[in-house]
This record gives C-alpha cells, sequence and structure tokens, in this order.
C-alpha cells in the first residue's frame, strides 16, 4: 500500500470512532432526556466491549473499507505484483475511459457494445420491475385482505418454498424449459403450431422470463407485509362512498402500501441489474447484459483494476435507483429495509 | 352469475395460473430427473429413472463443494448471528442523526449487489495480505465467509431489530432492580428473549450462505462451492443429473421448511394451553373470590 | 428491617419540562406511604427517581439516611412493582421470586427454601413450577409481590400494581397488600391515581399535581382539611363555588358566589375583596324543609340511588352544577326532575380556599 492509502486506511476507521463518540456526547449533552445513561452505564463492560468490537470490524473492516478500497483500486492501472506502490503505480481514469470508449487512452469511438449492455440492463431490470409488480399485486392484495386465515398459511408455505430455490437452479429449470430441444419446443413442434424449433436463448426470451420468474417473490413478501396492515375498513368505506375499484386501490390501497411497493421495486431492481447467475446460464452467445461483462473482467480479462471500475459504475446505478425510489415514493431508507 | 362469483372466478383463476408459473419450472425439472433420455426433456419420456441421482455421489467436485458450502454456511452463522446482534444493540440505543447515519451504513450491503461486495472483499483482503504478508488470509473458504457475512448480517440484524422492538424496557429495569448487573441483564433477560430470533437468524443466515452465488463466485477464489460447481456444470451443458441435484436441493428445502413450520405450530399450540390455563384460573377467581392468603390475613 | 425515606428538596427536569419541581419528603420507616395525583403528575418521575431509575437533577434522596446520589437502581436497599409487573415471561414462578437471590449468589437449596417460604406467603405454595402466563391476574400479583419481597428490601415501591384487575379483585388486593406490609414491617411507598386506593390503605398521603406535593397528611386530614383547591377537587367529590370574600372572622369567612352568599372555614391569608372558592362535600349538604330560608336554591335535574345513598344532581343558578349524597336515613322520598330544593350545610363544613391558588398558606 502507498503512502496516502495507509494513511487513508488506518486513519479513517479511527476518524469514524471518534466522529461516532463525539456525536454522541454532543448528542448526549443537547438531548432533550438528560437522564439518559450513557451508553457503558446501560450496558455493562463486557456487553459493550463485545458490541463495540462487533460492529466496529463489521461496519469499518467488513463494509466501508472494501468498499472505499475497491473505489482507489478502480483508479489504478493494472499493474504486476512488482510493480505495485512503484513510480507506475499513479491514479489514472483509465478504467473508467475502457468502459466509455472501449481503450484506456483514445477517446475517438464509444464503446457501444458496454455502453449499449449497460443501459439494456438498467431498462430491461426496470421493465422487469414493474411487471413483478404488476404480477404480485393481485395475489398480495388478496392474500392481505381477502382470503381467509388457513388460505392464507397455504398460500404463504406453498410461496416459501419456492423462495429458497437456488437462483442457479431456476436459471436451469427455464433452460430446460426454453432450449433449442427444450420442453416448449417439443410441445410446439409436435402440435404443430411451429415448424421449425424458435431460439428463445438466442432472443433473449429465456433470459428475461428467467429473471421475472427469479425474484417474484422478492416482490411478493414486503407487498404482502405492507397491504396486511391496512385496516379492511378503510377499504369497506371508501367502497360505501362510490369510489370504483380500481379507484380504491389508486388512491387508497397503493399510496398506503407504498413503503412496501417501494422495497420490493428497490430489492427486484438491484438483484435483477447485479444478476449474474441467470445471464451466465440464459444468455445467449450475443446476449447484452452488464453482470457478465464485470465478470469477464476478471476471469478473461484478468484485469481488477478495470472490473472494480465497472463494479463501481454498477454500484452508482444501484445507489442513483435507491435514491430515486425514495423521492418518487418519498419513504425512508428505513421503510425500504424494513 | 353474479358480478361476485365472476370475480371469485377470476381471482381462482389467477391464483392457479400464478402458482402454475411458480412450481411449473420446477415440475418439469424434477420430471427429467427421472428420465432416462440424455438430455434433460419430459417429453418423449423414455423411461423412469434414478441413475441421474446415483451419477452425483461418483462426482468427486460436487462432494467437495457440497463440503465447503456446509462449512462456509456454518462460519457465516458463527459470524453473521453475533455481528447482527450487536448491530442491533447498537440501533436500538443511538439516536438522531447518528442513528440514521450509521443506518445508511450497516443496511447498505442488503441493497448493493452482491457481485460487488465480492469483488470489493477479494481486492481489499489480496493487498492486505500482501501488506501483512500473511497468505492464510487469502484463503477461498474465508473470503467467502466475510464476503456472504458482510449483507447476512444485515439479514440478522434486521431480524432481531424486529423482535427487539417488542422487548418490553421494564423486563430490563425490574431485573436491574432486584439487584442484577447490566451483564446479567444481558444474559438473564435479553437473551433468552431473543432465542427465537436467534433461531430464525442461524437459519435463515445457513440458507442465504448455502445457496448464495454472486458473492461467492468472486470471493471463493480457486475453492469451490456447490453453487460455483453448479453454475459450471450448468455452464458447461445441461444434463439431467443436474435436475437431480436440484430435486434433491429442493426436497432437502422443502423438509426444512416443514420441520420449521411444523415446530412452530406445536409451539403456538403450547402457547394457547397456557393462554388457556390462565383464563380458567382468571375466570375461577371472578367468580369465586381470590382464595384468601390465609397466611396473611390471621397474622 | 425498615428504612426512613428523605427527598430533599429534589427536582427533575426532562430538558425544559420540570416534571418534579422541589419535592421534599420524610417517610417514616414501615409507614404506608401514598402519592397520589393525576396522571402526568410526576407522581411515577418521582418514585424512578426514588428507586434509582433516574437521577434528580437537584435535591437529594436519602435512603436510611444514606445519600443515594450516583447509586443505580441494582445498588439500592428498594424493589419496586411495576405498573405492568414486569414479570419475567420466559421463568417459572420460583424462578421469578428467586431471581433476586439468584444475582446474589444465593445458593440453589438456600434459594428454595426462601422462595418457598414467599410462595407460602402470598398463598400460591403449588404454583412455583407454573409459568408466569398460566396466571390469572391476581396471581400474577402476587409473584410480582414474592419476588420483590425476596430481596428483602428495605423500601418497597409499587407503581399503581393493581390498575389491571377488575374492581372486586382491587378491593380484594387493597387489604392483603395492607397486611403484607403490616407482617414483614417494611415501608412501602405506593403511587396512585386511585383516591379510594390511596385513603383505605395509607398511614399518610401526599396529593401532588404539576410536579408539586400539594398536601402530605392522613388520609382524613386530607379529606376533611384539603390545603388548596387542587387538593379539595381532586381527592373525593366536592362542589365548588367561586366568588369574593366579602367578609372575614376568627377563622371563617364569607364569600358572595354566584348562588349567593356562602360561609366557611378560611385558611389564613384571605382578606376582603380577595377571589375565593367554597367548597362544600356532597355529603355535608342537607335538605331544607320548603317554608324555611335556604342558602342554596337549586332545581334537580336528575337522582341515582345507589344502595346505601342516593345522589341527587341540580342546578343552581348561572346553571353552577351541585352534588348532594344523601344517606339512607336523610332521604326525602321521591322526587322528580325539576322540582326546587333548598339546600343548606353546617358552618364548619364549608371551607373556604383562595382561588387559582394565590396566597395560600
Amino acid at each position: 500500500m502507498t503512502g496516502l492509502r495507509g494513511v487513508l486506511f488506518v486513519g479513517l476507521p479511527v476518524a469514524v470512532i471518534l466522529g461516532f463518540w463525539l456525536l454522541a456526547r454532543w448528542e448526549y449533552r443537547h438531548g432533550r432526556d438528560s437522564h439518559r445513561q450513557s451508553f457503558v452505564a446501560r450496558n455493562g463492560w463486557p456487553v459493550v466491549a463485545f458490541v463495540v468490537a462487533a460492529v466496529g470490524f463489521w461496519a469499518l473492516v467488513m463494509i466501508v473499507l472494501p468498499q472505499l478500497y475497491m473505489v482507489d483500486f478502480s483508479f489504478h492501472p493494472k499493474l504486476p505484483p512488482s510493480q505495485r506502490g512503484g513510480p507506475r503505480d499513479v491514479y489514472t481514469l483509465e478504467n473508467y475511459r475502457y468502459f466509455l470508449f472501449g481503450s484506456t487512452r483514445s477517446t475517438a469511438s464509444w464503446n457501444v457494445t458496454h455502453i449499449t449492455a449497460f443501459w439494456l440492463t438498467i431498462a430491461v431490470s426496470m421493465c422487469i420491475t414493474v411487471l413483478n409488480f404488476v404480477i404480485c399485486y393481485p395475489l398480495a392484495y388478496f392474500m392481505a385482505q381477502v382470503g381467509t386465515g388457513s388460505q392464507v398459511r397455504k398460500l404463504m408455505l406453498l410461496l416459501i418454498i419456492p423462495y429458497w430455490v437456488n437462483e442457479l437452479l431456476r436459471a436451469f429449470a427455464f433452460n430446460i424449459l426454453f432450449g433449442t430441444s427444450g420442453v416448449l419446443n417439443v410441445i410446439l413442434l409436435c402440435t404443430g403450431v411451429i415448424a421449425s424449433p424458435i431460439d428463445f436463448i438466442g432472443q433473449d426470451i429465456a433470459l428475461y422470463s428467467g429473471l421475472t420468474y427469479a425474484y417474484l417473490l422478492v416482490m411478493m413478501f414486503p407487498l404482502y407485509n405492507a397491504l396486511e396492515s391496512l385496516d379492511h375498513n378503510q377499504i369497506e368505506a371508501a367502497r360505501d362512498l362510490g369510489a370504483p375499484w380500481w379507484h380504491v386501490h389508486l388512491h387508497v390501497v397503493m399510496p398506503f402500501a407504498k413503503p412496501g411497493i417501494a422495497s420490493g421495486c428497490t430489492l427486484v431492481f438491484m438483484l435483477c441489474a447485479g444478476a449474474l447467475a441467470a445471464p451466465l446460464v440464459l444468455g445467449g452467445p450475443k446476449t447484452l447484459w452488464f453482470t457478465p461483462i464485470v465478470y469477464d473482467r476478471f476471469y478473461q480479462a484478468f484485469n481488477w483494476n478495470q472490473g472494480a471500475a465497472y463494479a463501481i459504475v454498477l454500484l452508482l446505478t444501484c445507489i442513483l435507483f435507491v435514491m430515486m425510489v425514495m423521492r418518487v415514493f418519498r419513504v425512508s431508507l428505513s421503510e425500504i429495509t424494513r | 352469475m353474479s358480478a361476485r362469483t365472476v370475480q371469485r372466478l377470476m381471482m381462482g383463476f389467477y391464483v392457479v395460473l400464478f402458482f402454475g408459473f411458480l412450481f411449473g419450472p420446477l415440475l418439469v425439472m424434477a420430471v427429467t430427473a427421472v428420465n432416462t433420455a440424455q438430455y434433460p426433456q419430459v417429453l418423449p419420456f423414455e423411461g423412469f429413472t434414478l441413475d441421474w441421482f446415483v451419477v452425483l455421489l461418483d462426482d468427486r467436485n460436487l462432494v467437495d463443494g457440497i463440503r465447503n458450502s456446509i462449512l462456509i454456511g456454518v462460519f457465516v452463522v458463527l459470524l453473521s448471528v453475533p455481528l447482527g446482534l450487536a448491530g442491533a444493540i447498537v440501533m436500538t440505543q443511538i439516536y438522531d442523526r447518528a442513528r440514521s447515519l450509521y443506518y445508511l451504513v450497516v443496511v447498505s450491503p442488503v441493497l448493493t449487489p452482491g457481485i460487488i461486495i465480492g469483488i470489493s472483499t477479494v481486492i481489499f483482503w489480496r493487498d492486505v495480505a500482501d501488506s501483512i504478508g500473511s497468505e492464510s488470509v487469502y484463503s477461498g473458504l474465508f473470503l467467502a465467509t466475510l464476503g456472504q457475512s458482510t449483507f447476512i448480517s444485515a439479514y440478522c440484524m434486521l431480524i432481531f431489530l424486529s423482535r427487539l422492538q417488542r422487548f418490553d424496557p421494564s423486563q430490563r429495569e425490574a431485573a436491574l432492580d432486584l439487584g442484577a448487573t447490566h451483564t446479567q441483564v444481558f444474559f438473564h433477560i435479553l437473551l433468552p428473549f431473543l432465542k427465537p430470533a436467534v433461531f430464525s437468524a442461524a437459519l435463515i443466515a445457513f440458507l442465504s450462505s448455502f445457496e448464495n452465488y454472486n458473492t461467492t463466485t468472486f470471493a471463493i477464489l480457486a475453492d469451490k462451492t456447490l453453487t460455483t460447481v453448479l453454475a459450471g456444470r450448468v455452464r458447461q451443458g445441461t444434463t439431467p443429473a443436474i435436475s437431480a441435484l436440484a430435486v434433491l436441493i429442493i426436497a432437502i428445502t422443502l423438509a426444512g421448511a416443514v420441520l420449521y413450520e411444523v415446530l412452530r405450530r406445536i409451539e403456538q399450540r403450547r402457547e394457547q394451553g397456557r393462554a388457556k390455563a390462565a383464563a380458567m384460573a382468571e375466570r375461577a377467581e371472578v367468580a369465586g373470590g381470590l382464595a384468601p392468603a390465609a397466611a396473611l390475613m390471621s397474622s | 428491617m425498615s428504612a426512613d425515606v428523605e427527598l430533599d428538596d429534589v427536582s427533575v427536569r426532562f430538558g425544559p419540562f420540570l416534571a418534579v419541581d422541589r419535592a421534599s419528603l420524610k417517610i417514616a420507616g414501615g409507614e404506608f406511604f401514598s402519592i397520589l395525583g393525576p396522571s402526568g403528575c410526576g407522581k411515577t418521575t418521582l418514585l424512578r427517581t426514588i428507586s434509582g431509575f433516574l437521577q434528580p437533577s437537584q435535591g437529594r434522596v436519602r435512603i436510611g439516611g444514606r445519600d443515594m446520589a450516583g447509586l443505580g437502581a441494582n445498588k439500592r436497599p428498594t424493589a419496586l412493582i411495576f405498573q405492568n409487573l414486569a414479570l419475567f415471561p420466559l421463568m417459572t414462578v420460583a424462578d421469578n421470586v428467586g431471581y433476586g437471590l439468584r444475582v446474589r449468589g444465593v445458593a440453589r437449596a438456600e434459594r428454595r427454601r426462601r422462595v418457598d417460604a414467599l410462595l407460602q406467603l402470598v398463598a400460591l405454595p403449588d404454583q412455583g413450577g407454573s409459568l408466569v402466563s398460566e396466571l390469572s391476574g391476581g396471581q400474577k400479583q402476587r409473584v410480582a409481590i414474592a419476588r420483590a419481597l425476596a430481596v428483602e428490601p428495605q423500601v418497597l415501591l409499587l407503581d399503581e400494581p393493581l390498575s389491571a384487575l377488575d374492581l372486586r379483585l382491587r378491593q380484594h388486593m387493597r387489604s392483603e397488600l395492607r397486611a403484607i406490609q403490616k407482617r414483614v414491617g417494611i415501608t412501602f411507598i405506593y403511587i396512585t391515581h386511585d383516591q379510594g386506593e390511596a385513603l383505605t390503605m395509607s398511614d399518610r398521603i401526599a396529593v401532588m399535581n404539576r410536579g408539586v406535593i400539594e398536601q402530605v397528611g392522613p388520609g382524613r386530614a386530607v379529606y376533611d382539611d384539603p390545603a388548596t383547591a387542587f387538593v379539595a377537587s381532586f381527592v373525593g367529590e366536592n362542589n365548588c363555588f367561586e366568588g369574593t370574600v366579602v367578609e372575614t372572622g376568627d377563622g371563617h369567612a364569607v364569600v358572595e358566589t354566584g348562588v349567593g352568599r356562602l360561609s366557611g372555614r378560611r385558611r389564613n391569608g384571605l382578606a376582603v375583596g380577595d377571589r375565593a372558592l367554597v367548597f362544600v362535600r356532597p355529603e355535608a349538604l342537607r335538605l331544607v324543609s320548603d317554608d324555611a330560608p335556604a342558602p342554596i336554591a337549586c332545581e334537580l335535574s336528575s337522582s341515582a340511588f345507589e344502595g346505601n345513598a342516593t345522589h341527587l344532581f341540580a342546578r343552581a343558578r348561572q346553571g353552577q352544577p351541585i352534588v348532594v349524597t344523601l344517606s339512607r336515613r336523610d332521604e326525602a322520598g321521591a322526587m322528580a326532575p325539576g322540582q326546587k330544593l333548598g339546600l343548606d350545610y353546617a358552618a364548619h363544613d364549608g371551607l373556604v380556599l383562595p382561588a387559582n391558588g394565590h396566597g395560600a398558606d
């Protein structure tokens, strides 16, 4: 590590802990409740030692430092180990330049493949998010507001079981369904609907339906939780006032379920845009998806620095999406992650 | 037909369609696992066989992968549950600005794509290993455990938080008032209260670890887990052996889910029994008056 | 062993809000002392300050002569019975009762012996193995008492523990609590908003309002001789007439009120021309026969027959509401709403107090 990095990665944790401690002291002095006991007085030394060590390790060493280091790393060129920290190890934009222009130096032409893959990934992920919401909403509403207790329990069990089926296996199941000699093609050929097999995988139909399938339940559970807490009387009241059914849903039910919708949408988008298994298994040779490109930076180009830059582009996208959802739905972060 | 009947029919149709979509692909996969055809297919069904399950047992890589997955799963549980617990305890005791900043940090892994967590973990620890000159840090099992625990700890924290919200603070005060130290309160009152949450968190942590692919594929380095072996197989080409493996995994998951549900119902029934006993005692008390505390009243 | 509790000029402040305002109290060892007040008056804050969950912003708490400053709840010779009882739901009854002994390191056998004795004391000898969730409300109450007594506190603090019980059981538990206190002989400090509880159980009562202790004394004194308008209207039913003092004499005063001139005993500090309140208890009012002159004339709105007594609800001039309680003997037969009534009372049953608390004492 260079000197600057050393300072950054030793100094930062100390600064963060000091900052939190000062903030806590300040709020303790100026807080409304002056009788609040200090953290140590309230928990006793052994518990405090455990909690501080655990949270410090988790928040700093496992979450913050690796992310920061990855940012730093993405601004360095790929070098053999012997030259790291040497005179050629300088800050550079070449990894990002490569993403945009397909070359580490020239900015003459755009890196069309990667940029198209990037935008396509975002656009398709958004469409799948909306589609998943449309598919899940009626069932979530039925379970939360209409169904009887035993009905709901049975449906819930039916939902939980496929929830834990591995992503890879789901993708594999779709591979069997959609392959050139897959179940769907065989059926269509036998019944004479088509004369020659359809290339579902090459057309990305398999990938998009596989993604929709994979994250259906991620949308379902937050939606159901949000809808469940809605008092049914509110819906009855709106009905009594003569509101048509779509009006009730649009103006009574959905505004109430906003945190659940926001939560489901954020998670589905994030998982879709970051999906690796489905594109690897269901992607054809011409499929454009961003995550396999990131994966290839590591395992085909063996350029980790470039891979880090690509990962950061993806991370920023997700952060922007979360912020957008928070703005559009006017919800807080804690409501999304409940 | 009344409008209500039409509505119910439509709802029923939709529910059937939904679960058809949910289970259809899995059922198709299950059928291919017992078809003798070399390529996973349902039609034509060439004959029933269990050979594809036998093939699995001879697969060294797969067995190694499963062993590693279980090992990592156990480590993740041992790491994530305490981290999540500590995280939740801090969350319930800090306020205002410090709280929202802290929340942002510890919840961010839940909203970060798995591959990014895997990538950053590997990059960071490779150079840590370099700079402290210890190669043992840079091992697949260690990094996979760390990488997965980064976000699985956050799941555990959310589970603990929702349980802690129902904790009655007067329980803590009552114990203190009876002379307990703060440490005793933690072990005698808080931990027993959190026990169900500890079990759920451990279960969720293990399952999340076991089925994780995105983070693991980066963090595992040269080692292998069930999911990375599986991914390799699936990419190489589809054989019914993979279907057989899927059927096995789903069956195990199913058994776990059913067991969990059964245990929950038993506990529920026990609680109902207690409530009934209390109701009976209550009724007896109201009807006949409280049995006079004779020892008391006579003195 | 019991200890006296002394509060010396104690204030408790939550930010800008003053929950307890310069409270001073001396509670004798072995006394059953109640703190009575409406919800939000600061009585629970005061109790938590004594038990050590809060540190006073100002002033001192002494128990048995020892200054408690800086001592947490687990280091004080007090035990608190919580409003919701705060029994440990995951422990058996015996483990609940023995918890204080367990954290003190008392050996298992000795612990069992003492727990058994305590369960005997509260008449739950066979319930040691039950879980708390299997018990009735009254049984839970007794477990909470046993648990608090197990640590042999010098002072037992009770935060409205009876409020969750139904009426009959509550009345039964009152006498039981009093009996337990007599038997163990330690100081009880009892918080309640129910004046009936305070009056029946306590040796002395402190009445609190808005963080201030307004009066301390035996129940009879607080009832018969309230020191402030708040105490007069909060403890027991009271009729209140507002007016201006027109005449003062030796220990009495006459007030010109909306219903006419009323007289009563006077606390010192009232002069002619001051605003004042005249309080007359419903049971102190008598009906006057039709022809005799009556100081208060009113019209019956409704009446409620309660067995041993009848309550008459009437309105005087300017809509002033009046309640009269007639004992069985005084009852004047059936009366119809709208009937005109004349009311009178003995001069020493009227009480003249300064309005708005100005000039008190």
